[in-house]
């Protein structure tokens, strides 16, 4: 499909906002629960892609359907990579930092099915977006 | 959730636990109950807001209202008056320590202003291989206003009044260098945009292309547009095979979707982009080496005039544009350049991403408005220096620019303070340094760099440099004079007069900075031979303090080379010609035995 018009852009804007839509806020998005893992070059050279493996795992192991996962960029916190934020409707987006696969399995099991965060690996993203 | 007219946040982190926020929920909990409200406000535990010091935090949304040091006693009193009434609890506000006014909003404050993202706003939120995401956060909505509601001439009147500044280095005002193309004659024009980033530590354009690489093609589709060009490309070093994959994935999407290609949102304007790939060469990220690379040429300046934008690329009008400043233009376009310009310094508007390593506790990219100082990223930003240890010097504008010292700290980033201070901004590589690293080799390490990357094309700085990484070499070695000072200085001024390039032009700038504020240094090395942090092998002379020494033969035992002799219980020796210098006794020694030249 081409998009012709700015109308045109707006129509597919708003579908694809409900995607989104939990990212920056933790908006409802009814039950679907987000997992961010950052796999840039840094991200990647850190191991992020055996924690991205660990999680998709995991989440088929636990047969959680309502969890997404989803390849992002570089956050800039090179000294926590790999880096995985939890997005879960109705609360804050959670940032996990220094997450490997082990860890990774971790979250799953305890924050998304469990509901218990795992406090001494959250670290906080203190700036705001344009 | 949405049923709940208001969401009580209350952060559950381990810091706040510990000042009592489980009480604090449980109370807030109890208290909605017994008033009626908890069918419509909710109580949410959540993870750290990273302010564990003004702990317990409570906040109130939608209303975006930050409460600080909440006591568990304190819950009825924001439920009955925020809650019920509506009114702020003015004592529970966060005082902001500098001004003494109450801040209710989080954004507002001062620890959380620390960082804006602009270039980086998309970076680790959305999937960069999916386009959709790109359009929900407002991506191409810039490029259809601009196409189908602006004139060319009104988007490059936006980018000029907007203050953007060309962010690879060279800050020359890019709405300017627009213009300067759109003006010049010839049918046929082109866009180009320079990811070829070479200063050693930086990696912010990499971090973009790989993490929103549509936010620069829908920058480059704009500018191509304001400049009249229809044909992009992006010279990439072949070193970013991820970001170019990523890239690649985001102009097949775009092609799609027809936001690359012809008739772009239905007007007659048509436009694409390809990419060309560098080998990775320092010089090539000066605009004249980078139009000849991708020609096909060596990649060596020319001369300016004439400039790019009136002869560049098989000598039509060019304009180049660095990855970072692209990555600004669609953020302008949409809030408009009056909100761009009201951010940063009075010359230096908006933000810029900086690549922050070396010893701080917390390495990483940060973006900051313009104007933030040195001491506010190093301490507020990187958490301080490495390991508890001594702020020394900081180098910025990596291999082109100087280092700052102490004294400098509170010096506003923006692109003239840091020339003021012998510095520069460059591509924005921020080298932090403690009491530990040796100037002299600091300075000697990056004119090993220039000196391996100059083109050779101008005879003062591909000898030159040659030269002066030699006598650095010698003084690190302890074989200096203060003869060598003096020509290394002489040096200095002749490469930066004779060359033709940024790259010749500032290569002596790390040893000039590093003389100008540690000269000291340079003549501890020269006059007494000696390297003040031990950092210069070549000058070390570790020895063993007979005092101290209780004969644990630890450091005999951690030799590479079998040059630590003693018995137990007696004191050690270490056979100088043996020794290699490699510090492992001193880093082994528990009793401070070993001395440290």
């Amino acid at each position: 499909m081409q998009i012709k018009s700015i109308e045109e852009l707006k129509k597919i804007r708003e579908k694809s906002l409900k995607k989104v839509n939990l990212r920056e806020h933790g908006e409802e998005s009814g039950d679907q629960i987000e997992v961010l893992v950052g796999m840039a070059t840094c991200g990647i050279a850190s191991g992020a892609r055996e924690t991205l493996s660990a999680i998709v795992d995991q989440v088929s192991k636990e047969n959680l359907e309502n969890v997404k996962i989803i390849p992002v960029g570089c956050i800039g916190y090179c000294h926590s990579e790999p880096i995985v934020q939890l997005n879960i409707p109705g609360q804050n987006p959670i940032l996990y930092g220094k997450v490997d696969g082990e860890k990774g399995r971790e979250i799953v099991k305890k924050h998304i099915k469990g509901g218990e965060p795992l406090k001494e690996s959250i670290i906080d993203a203190s700036f705001d977006r344009a | 959730m949405s049923k709940f007219r208001t969401n009580i946040l209350i952060c559950g982190g381990t810091g706040c636990i510990a000042s009592d926020s489980d009480k604090v929920i449980k109370n807030f909990n109890l208290i909605l109950k017994a008033r009626g409200y908890d069918e419509e406000v909710q109580v949410i535990k959540t993870g750290c807001f990273g302010f564990c010091e003004q702990g317990p935090i409570v906040k109130i949304e939608p209303d975006n209202v930050f409460y600080v040091r909440v006591q568990p006693k304190d819950a009825a009193e924001i439920v009955d008056e925020h809650i019920i009434k509506g009114r702020k609890v003015e004592r529970l506000l966060y005082e902001e320590p500098r001004k003494h006014e109450k801040i209710e909003q989080h954004k507002n404050m001062l620890f959380y202003k620390k960082q804006l993202r602009i270039a980086l706003r998309n970076c680790g939120l959305i999937n960069p291989e999916d386009i959709y995401e790109y359009i929900a956060f407002n991506g191409y909505d810039a490029l259809g206003r601009s196409l189908t509601k602006m004139t060319p001439d009104e988007v490059i009147e936006t980018i000029k009044k907007s203050g953007l500044r060309g962010r690879g280095g060279g800050g020359f005002p890019t709405g300017l260098k627009w213009e300067y193309t759109r003006k010049s004659e010839g049918t046929i024009k082109y866009i180009i945009c320079n990811a070829d980033e070479g200063d050693p530590g930086a990696f912010m354009d990499r971090s973009i292309l790989e993490g929103d690489p549509h936010s620069v093609i829908e920058a480059m589709t704009i500018g191509g547009y304001a400049i009249g060009a229809n044909e992009g490309i992006v010279y990439i070093r072949a070193e970013y095979p991820l970001a170019i994959e990523r890239l690649t994935i985001a102009i097949n999407q775009a092609r799609d979707l027809g936001l690359l290609g012809k008739n772009i949102f239905g007007t007659d304007f048509r436009f694409d982009i390809t990419l060309k790939y560098g080998a990775g060469a320092f010089v090539c990220g000066e605009e004249t080496a980078l139009i000849n690379s991708v020609e096909g040429k060596r990649g060596e300046p020319s001369n300016k005039p004439p400039y790019p934008a009136q002869e560049g690329y098989w000598d039509r009008p060019t304009c180049v544009n660095n990855v970072e400043t692209f990555a600004n233009i669609p953020s302008i376009i949409l809030k408009g350049s009056d909100w761009f310009s009201s951010i940063g310094t009075e010359k230096s508007k908006g933000t810029k991403v900086f690549a922050l390593a070396g010893k701080v506790n917390n390495v990483g990219l940060v973006e900051v408005p313009m104007g933030t100082t040195l001491r506010e990223i190093i301490y507020d930003i990187g958490g301080g220096i490495f390991n508890n240890h001594k702020f020394k010097a900081v180098q910025t504008g990596g291999p082109s620019g100087g280092v700052i010292t102490e004294e400098h700290l509170d010096t506003p980033i923006d692109y003239e303070h840091l020339i003021e201070v012998g510095s520069m901004m460059g591509s924005g590589g921020m080298i932090v340094m403690d009491e530990t690293n040796c100037m002299v080799n600091i300075a000697k390490f990056y004119l090993e760099f220039t000196m391996d990357e100059s083109c050779g094309r101008c005879t003062p700085c591909r000898v030159g440099t040659k030269r002066m990484h030699e006598f650095l070499e010698k003084i690190t070695s302890g074989k200096g004079t203060m003869e060598d000072l003096d020509a290394l200085k002489q040096l200095s001024y002749m490469i930066k007069d004779g060359s033709l390039c940024g790259l010749g032009q500032t290569a002596p700038n790390p040893v000039l900075s590093t003389m100008k504020y540690f000269w000291d240094e340079y003549i501890a090395h020269v006059k007494d031979k000696h390297c003040p942090t031990g950092e210069c092998t070549h000058l070390a002379k570790y020895s063993i303090d007979p005092d101290k020494c209780v004969g644990c033969t630890a450091c005999a035992k951690v030799c590479p080379v079998d040059c630590i002799s003693g018995e137990v219980k007696r004191t050690h020796v270490i056979d100088q010609s043996r020794c290699i210098k490699c510090g492992a006794c001193f880093d082994t020694c528990k009793f401070s035995a070993v001395i440290k030249p």
